[in-house]
């Protein structure tokens, strides 16, 4: 078993076309992966009989010659998702027993396309964090070792579960949410690609708000060619979502011809940070020549704000998360304190927050309490703001000097060791999004594809970051970065 | 800017999070080194930027203001851990 979980998306749409093998039977074997992989902890809940359904309609629909790209596709879906009656937490213990009565709009077009739901994916309490280790489910683990070590890895986060799922095999891709890293550098450390759109191309109708300007949907895959696919089939407008572009979904399976003759890609000097590591170095050294050699212009390019893009994202990012989990108050849905009687709502109110918010959450939902509050909204978060427009800015400025796209490395290190940064102060786990971060302040496109292993066998992305709407190319670009590096290494299973 | 207990236990209550007394001198700490961190924003000059309020530029939409989704009152009470007779129940508000 587990021949049919290993297929990517585009070697399924082919085998079901072909009749090589049915939705059935690749879901079949999903399942079986997924019954035996409990040590990765990726999945937190498991719907294997609306999967069987959803495959028999699916391979119904392949049968009378009516299949789009994604129909029969197994696919992991991250617990930030809300889907009808099946149990969506976004990691939190505040949620404990919501069942949505409703479903998102990317999970809707997923299924209209004959996608199949295998179950919902472990992630950090309300996508904070960047190793899994805040959910309430405790962390998933990554399918990666270190040489010559059983230690536990973390497959990074917040889309842990959906990294550590795609990467073991157990489905065929899955879904993530990024907003300062969440999808790329889970990609990085687990070795498959991660994309994260420009912001408004996925509706967030039905996505558990983390930080609303920021937070932005997307696919984590095998391949860059099933990013293509997949990120098609997430797109478009949506009127329940406000901020959900109204634009023309491109063919961006179409764009990936692997030419990038004569295009520009921008090396941003400020991305050389102190302390990183010489393998990250040469690892962006080696994409930058595999550009080269396929035929793009390489040109050094400056982004003077960098340095200030993660104080800002941690002002802006805490101040919309206190305004969007304001209503996680034991009154609608989830947990509620018990309190006793000659208590009232606000004890009721404080109690339940205190009991079913983690650490990190608490952390964070307080610092945005602070930076909005009176006094101090000006210095904080509309110097946050003003900073925000001018890293923005930036990234405008290199574009319109005729950079097409930007090379550099993923995260600063490979993955760490469950529990290694528990004694670590918190600034020291935010600077994992240091290079991610910057795009979602400016809002733009940026996919992390693997590109080697590092000393202990451990995978390294690098990152290309897109002009805004131009996913195609940038996701052509990655494809001609994945074939000069024909990463193919795989974790060897221990689970 | 550094946070005192004073504050600590203020921004709790702001956040509607029960924090204990014996917990605030830690979490004023812990509060205090990333807003500490956050002052790098001072080295930047703002003046005459304007602070982002939308990073795509559009226009939001207007739509006709009709009802398009409702009428399972039930449905949405299944979640509430308290609910009764149709409503939602919380302990008592106004005295």
């Amino acid at each position: 078993m587990g021949e049919l979980s290993r297929l990517t998306i585009s070697q399924a749409r082919e085998g079901l076309r072909n009749r090589s093998f049915t939705s059935e039977d690749i879901t079949t074997d999903c399942l079986t992966e997924i019954e035996a992989a409990d040590a990765l902890n990726a999945f937190c809940a498991k719907t294997p009989e609306k999967a069987l359904e959803q495959a028999r309609a699916a391979d119904a629909r392949l049968a009378a010659g009516d299949a789009p790209d994604m129909c029969g596709v197994p696919l992991g879906i991250k617990d930030l998702f809300c889907t009808e009656d099946v149990p969506a937490q976004a990691g939190s213990n505040i949620l404990t027993g919501f069942k949505p009565p409703y479903e998102s709009t990317i999970t809707a077009k997923l299924w209209e396309r004959g996608a199949v739901h295998l179950g919902k994916l472990n992630m950090d309490e309300f996508a904070m964090g960047s190793s899994n280790e805040t959910s309430a489910y405790g962390p998933a683990i990554s399918p990666w070792q270190r040489k010559g070590s059983n230690a536990a890895l973390t497959p990074g986060g917040s889309s842990g579960g959906s990294a550590s799922a795609v990467s073991a095999d157990l489905c065929l891709a899955a879904t993530g949410t990024d907003t300062g890293g969440s999808i790329r550098q889970p990609a990085a450390f687990t070795g498959i690609v991660g994309v994260k759109p420009t912001y408004g191309r996925c509706s967030r109708w039905g996505v558990v708000a983390f930080a609303s300007s920021l937070d932005q949907a997307g696919p984590m895959t095998k391949s860059v060619r099933d990013a293509a696919i997949m990120l098609e089939a997430m797109s478009g407008h949506d009127p329940r979502d406000s901020t959900s572009a109204d634009l023309p979904v491109p063919n961006f399976e179409a764009a990936l011809t692997g030419d990038i003759r004569g295009k520009t890609i921008g090396i941003p000097r400020e991305y050389r940070i102190d302390g990183m590591p010489d393998e990250i170095e040469a690892l962006w050294q080696e994409g930058t020549a595999k550009l080269k050699a396929a035929g793009a212009n390489i040109v050094d390019i400056s982004l003077p704000h960098t340095k200030y893009a993660l104080p800002a994202y941690y002002v802006i990012a805490p101040a919309e998360a206190s305004s969007n989990l304001a209503r996680y108050d034991g009154v609608k849905y989830g947990h509620r304190a018990k309190i006793s009687a000659n208590e009232g709502i606000t004890e009721m109110y404080e109690r339940t927050r205190a009991e079913g918010f983690g650490a990190e959450v608490k952390r964070r939902v307080m610092i945005g309490a602070y930076v909005l509050s009176a006094g101090f909204y000006d210095a904080y978060y509309r110097r946050a703001q003003r900073v925000r427009t001018l890293i923005k800015r930036d990234f405008e400025t290199v574009f319109a000097d005729g950079v097409d796209a930007i090379l550099t490395p993923a995260t600063p290190s490979a993955a760490f060791g469950i529990g290694e940064m528990a004694d670590a102060d918190p600034i020291s786990m935010y600077l994992n999004d240091v290079f991610t971060v910057t795009v979602n302040l400016a809002g733009l496109p940026g996919i992390s594809v693997p590109a080697g292993l590092d000393k202990q066998g451990l995978p390294l992305g690098l990152q290309i970051i897109g002009q805004p709407w131009g996913e195609a190319d940038m996701m052509n670009a990655a494809y001609a970065l994945e074939e000069a590096s024909g990463f193919s290494a795989h974790a060897s299973r221990w689970w | 800017m550094s946070i005192d207990k004073d504050t600590a236990r203020r921004v709790a209550h702001l956040a509607r999070i029960a924090v204990p007394e014996d917990q605030l001198d830690a979490l004023a700490g812990e509060l205090s080194g990333i807003l500490g961190f956050m002052e790098q924003l001072n080295e930047v000059d703002v003046d005459g930027v304007e602070p982002m309020t939308s990073v795509t530029p559009m226009d939001l939409k207007s739509r006709p203001d009709e009802i398009t989704d409702g009428g399972y009152p039930e449905r949405i009470l299944a979640n509430a851990p308290d609910a009764r007779e149709g409503f939602f129940a919380v302990p008592k508000v106004v005295e």
